[in-house]
């Protein structure tokens, strides 16, 4: 008698805290970017899509993971299989490789604001070896393209360890067997990889690229830290409709934009990686 | 006919040898180089906040810490980051204490029952993680103002503990799946009723991964920038001081600051790190 409502007391709270907390403000979001004194209406969307940060920053937020998440898939892997390669300081070097986890994307970007400022440790560095006579001004509104540079290396350094740790822990669950197998039948390092890790590590995969995407183009703090202004992206400009212009509901059409840019990639990203029936270990 | 086979017998081997120590070289200097890119940034944050607030904008940098004080006097001096620091500190650990306190039942009923409902209550917590939460900040300022949560401890609490949350429910569901249900159900023979059983075998054995996963949830609270920077006003905590005065506050300022956000979590990283790997693997599923 007891046992049988015991498992929905203990849900209870978790699930009272997500309704309130979760699912109904995301119906307050899509209430607020749809209307106006209580009736339907697409002017936030007008209003949003006619200013012409809109299309900057929404191009540069699809650029910018564009960029960095190729990068990291491929350096987390590479890290991934080297760290499950390792015997001598395995502990030690997975710390330091997952260091970055604790880091803050505020952080991050004043992190590498250090090194690409004026007065940063690039510019002595360049100094130092006779490449430049006087400090260049890389995040200047004139180099867009060091903005950018230094906004994707900030990144690949902050968020690469999230996928290191996920992909890590999926390399774990692959029964060694397969590797002996593959051994027995003469596979290469190379075919191992392609053949073994990368099909079994699938699940893990999905995990680690919907959560990085979706970080991806929440991008905010270290652009902020980095580019100021001068490298508008959607995260931004919904704090910067919400805070500096005051409208809310502009905020609120952005941060759908945001949603639904995020929803669809999640849904690609498990259509294209997905593991069939019957094929899971 | 046996003249020219030991030569290449021997030579055979040698060169493997010598491919297989050219490997484990390169092998080695690639570990070097990622371990120098993520510590060396860190390292160049040091110097900039162990230098006088002159050094930080003079140039060229030197490359060794001056262990000059004034950047952090200067940090610690400036008005409204003790407030801040107190208001991250106290925000982490009710988000801390809510998360747990929420989300350890739910792991609990998810390792040890088959129920209706189960797959959809997964499906609300994998769902949480596909959307950008951040953005729940905006629609809750609205709730809060109405409901006096607005510009609280409390209120911005709630939504980082929606942040963590979906990683304590998670984290505690594989906790708990760790015990053996016949460790639980011999403390039933023996005469413990089911909070009894809990609170002697369960508890003790999960209590090392839950002050793991707790310890997590504070670091996603101390670390979150967005929400704080939306939801507050006069109670700003650390990262949304900094992020609001990024455009006027002068460098040394921001690199303190910045290396004072980054010091709990690097501890807190290094204290939860046995369990990080336990805790993701079992996100997959």
């Amino acid at each position: 008698m007891e046992n049988k409502n015991l498992p929905y007391m203990l849900l209870l709270p978790a699930t009272i805290f997500l309704c309130v907390f979760f699912i109904y403000p995301f119906t307050l979001v899509a209430w607020e970017a749809f209307s106006k004194d209580g009736a339907f209406t697409m002017e936030h969307f007008q209003t949003m899509t006619s200013n012409w940060k809109f299309e900057i920053s929404f191009w540069n937020t699809l650029l910018l993971a564009a960029a960095v998440v190729p990068i990291q898939l491929a350096l987390s892997l590479l890290m991934a299989t080297m760290v499950s390669k390792m015997q001598k300081g395995r502990d030690i070097v997975l710390y330091i490789w997952t260091i970055p986890l604790g880091i803050s994307d505020l952080a991050a970007g004043i992190i590498w604001l250090a090194i690409f400022d004026q007065s940063g440790f690039l510019n002595s560095m360049l100094y130092g070896l006779g490449v430049i006579d006087q400090p260049e001004n890389f995040l200047s509104y004139q180099n867009k393209s060091t903005i950018f540079i230094a906004i994707v290396l900030a990144e690949i350094w902050r968020a690469t360890a999230i996928m290191l740790v996920i992909l890590v822990a999926g390399i774990g669950l692959i029964p060694k067997e397969y590797y002996e197998a593959a051994e027995v039948f003469g596979a290469s390092n190379w075919k191992r990889f392609t053949k073994i890790t990368l099909p079994m590590l699938k699940p893990s995969l999905q995990t680690a690229l919907v959560l990085r995407v979706i970080l991806a183009f929440e991008v905010f703090a270290v652009v902020a830290a980095l580019g100021g202004t001068n490298f508008p992206v959607l995260m931004g400009e919904t704090y910067n409709w919400q805070f500096e212009l005051q409208d809310g509901n502009v905020a609120a059409a952005y941060a759908l934009v945001i949603l639904a840019i995020s929803i669809a990639f999640t849904l690609v990203i498990l259509r294209v990686l997905r593991v069939p029936k019957g094929a899971q270990v | 006919m046996t003249t020219s086979s030991p030569t290449v017998a021997v030579s055979q081997p040698q060169k493997v040898v010598d491919a297989r120590k050219a490997g484990s070289l390169v092998f080695a200097a690639s570990v070097i180089l990622l371990c120098a890119w993520v510590l060396v940034p860190i390292y160049f944050l040091l110097i900039n906040t162990l230098s006088s607030p002159e050094e930080v904008s003079a140039f060229p940098k030197t490359f060794i810490p001056p262990f000059n004080f004034g950047s952090l006097e200067f940090f610690a001096g400036f008005s409204g980051i003790g407030n801040a620091l107190k208001n991250s500190a106290l925000v982490a650990i009710v988000t801390m204490i809510m998360s747990i306190g929420v989300g350890a039942p739910a792991g609990y009923a998810l390792s040890r029952f088959e129920f209706r409902g189960k797959a959809a209550f997964r499906i609300i917590i994998l769902m949480t993680r596909a959307f950008p939460l951040p953005l729940l900040a905006l629609p809750l300022a609205v709730m809060f103002i109405r409901t006096g949560l607005d510009d609280t401890i409390v209120g911005l609490a709630i939504v980082h503990t929606t942040l963590a949350l979906p990683f304590a429910v998670l984290i505690t569901f594989s906790l708990f799946s760790g015990i053996p249900v016949e460790l639980e159900e011999a403390a039933w023979t023996l005469g413990c009723n089911r909070v009894q059983a809990f609170r002697k075998v369960v508890l003790p054995l999960v209590l090392p991964g839950i002050t793991a996963s707790a310890i997590f949830a504070f670091v996603i609270s101390w670390n979150e920038v967005f929400a704080a920077s939306v939801l507050t006003i006069e109670n700003r905590t650390l990262p949304a001081f900094l992020l609001q005065s990024l455009d006027v506050s002068p460098l040394h300022l921001k690199f303190a600051g910045g290396f004072v956000l980054v010091v709990p979590a690097l501890i807190f990283i290094f204290a939860v790190r046995k369990y990080l790997f336990a805790m993701w693997g079992i996100a997959n599923r």
